[in-house]
């Protein structure tokens, strides 16, 4: 990147930057309270405050008991300590888990693990908007269900599920439902009791906290058996020396997003507006995906026909803006995405898809930006492809 | 994705973009696994090539390849095009990454589709 060149982030989906607030509470923890929560001397004592102040944090944006959050590595810990755990803890009941066609690979492919264990999984389909519907879980409810996992906010196009009425059909079955909140967590209320989940996984490194922490909400009275077995930390559930540090950080960043949730929603969904109807003014062929779905304020899927949505991204990388493809021919399977797939996106927009997911310091400035320079160059992508 | 300079190059600023009409040679070839699809014109004057141009619909490896390839190509003979391989696209790029060798396979495939064309017709 050449000294001085403008450069806008607008890949929060993938990660985002730590709060400089978050950041100071990582270094005290790291460097003065970095006593072990098991100690029993003032340096352990410090330590399991901090722990226990930041689960009444993460308790509070989910209006939960303190008791039921539980913290791990990240979303990928808490969804496979999750999947694993009710398949485990369900064996002797039935073997088959009901999730949809897209789902993050931390559960998809911890399903497909499991049905080389011999488990079965249904993956429920979406309609065109990306949504998966209440009637479409139901009806894969079997009487050998042990389990549901359904997103609340899909990490490519922002859709929202229909957690609370999904929670409904398949808690009245008896059957235990975990929601992957990683994406929504610290963006929108999420109330457990009000959504009727048993389980919800969160992130940090997704709400300015860093990499390397998140967690899980388990309804009280629902246990299931460890992934990580060892000293007991975590009531047993996830052994392993807390990562204090991270644990406070995230519990300063459940803070900072609770107290600015409802402000961040509303000015990011005024930048998305800005940007999306400046994109379908200034380029032709364009297709938002989950545009008509009710979906997460920070992002976009756009899709452009006739470009390579990789090409895009490098093309706008040469000019500082860093955003996500929303169909990857890079995770060496040359497939598209899963998700534009299981919408039924047509072919051509399938391979020229950007997401673009805005976060805390975006600008308007940084949109029109984006806006000035993005019909020249789907342009240039275009003549070079145009057969 | 592991890009070199040479690629970033290529991809930034590709040569012989564009179309040759008519050409004495062409093919469309695509890859339907990840949509990548490139058309090659080439201008032939006594067995030897002395034009190329290319489009691409792909990612910036393709374009790269392309790219290249086109490069390779002007000046040699019809045989010696021939023997062009996805191996020497990718020296010529300094290194694909392993998921983005197919690209040079695209590359290759192209040429020689457009070249056996051209000798089924010339022989005719």
């Amino acid at each position: 990147m050449p000294e001085g060149k403008r450069q806008i982030y607008l890949d929060h989906n993938a990660t985002t930057p730590v709060l400089p607030e978050v950041c100071d509470v990582l270094l005290r923890y790291y460097r003065e309270d970095f006593g072990n929560p098991s100690s029993v001397h003032h340096y352990g004592r410090r330590a399991r405050v901090a722990v226990d102040e930041a689960r009444d944090s993460v308790a509070a944006l989910l209006d939960a008991p303190a008791s039921s959050i539980s913290f791990s590595s990240g979303g990928t810990e808490a969804n496979n300590t999750i999947l694993k755990g009710l398949a485990l803890a369900g064996q002797g009941h039935g073997r088959h888990l009901v999730t949809s066609q897209i789902e993050h690979p931390a559960v998809l492919d911890t399903c497909a693990a499991l049905e080389q264990l011999g488990y079965r999984v249904t993956y429920v389909p979406v309609d065109t908007q990306g949504v998966v519907s209440p009637e479409a879980v139901q009806a894969a409810l079997t009487d050998e269900t042990i389990g549901v996992s359904i997103m609340y906010a899909n990490n490519e196009t922002g859709v929202l599920q229909p957690i609370a009425d999904i929670a409904r059909v398949v808690r009245a079955r008896g059957i235990a439902m975990h929601t992957d909140a990683v994406q929504a967590f610290g963006k929108m209320p999420l109330r457990v009791e009000a959504l009727g989940v048993d389980f919800l996984s969160f992130s940090g490194h997704k709400l300015y906290a860093p990499k390397g922490v998140g967690g899980w909400y388990a309804r009280p009275g629902m246990s299931l058996p460890p992934l990580l077995h060892g000293g007991h930390q975590e009531r047993g559930m996830r052994s392993g020396t807390e990562n204090v540090a991270g644990i406070a950080a995230l519990g300063k960043a459940c803070e900072i997003a609770s107290r600015d949730m409802a402000q961040e929603w509303a000015r990011q969904q005024q930048l998305q507006q800005r940007l999306e109807h400046g994109i379908q003014e200034r380029i032709a062929d364009v297709c938002i995906q989950g545009c008509e779905a009710p979906r997460l304020p920070n992002t976009s899927n756009i899709a452009f026909a006739g470009a390579e949505g990789e090409a895009l991204m490098m093309r706008l990388d040469l000019q500082g803006v860093a955003i996500s493809t929303g169909s990857a021919c890079s995770s060496g399977s040359l497939e598209p995405s899963h998700v534009l797939h299981a919408m039924g996106v047509p072919e051509a927009y399938m391979h020229g898809a950007l997401r673009l997911s805005l976060g805390r310091s975006t600008t308007l400035d940084d949109i029109e930006y984006v806006l000035s320079i993005l019909p020249g160059l789907v342009e240039n992508t275009r003549a070079l492809s145009i057969l | 994705m592991d890009y070199t300079d040479i690629i970033a190059d290529h991809f930034a600023n590709p040569r012989n973009v564009g179309v040759i009409a008519p050409a004495d040679a062409e093919a469309v070839v695509s890859n339907p696994a990840c949509g990548d699809t490139m058309h090659l014109y080439l201008r032939i004057e006594n067995q030897c090539i002395t034009e190329a141009k290319f489009k691409t619909m792909g990612c910036p490896a393709a374009i790269a390849a392309g790219s290249v390839t086109t490069e390779l190509l002007i000046g040699r003979g019809v045989t010696e095009a021939l023997a062009l391989t996805r191996a020497e696209v990718n020296t010529a790029l300094g290194g694909l990454s392993p998921q983005k060798v197919h690209t040079s396979v695209l590359a290759e495939d192209a040429v020689r589709a457009a070249l056996r064309k051209y000798l089924q017709q010339s022989s005719r």
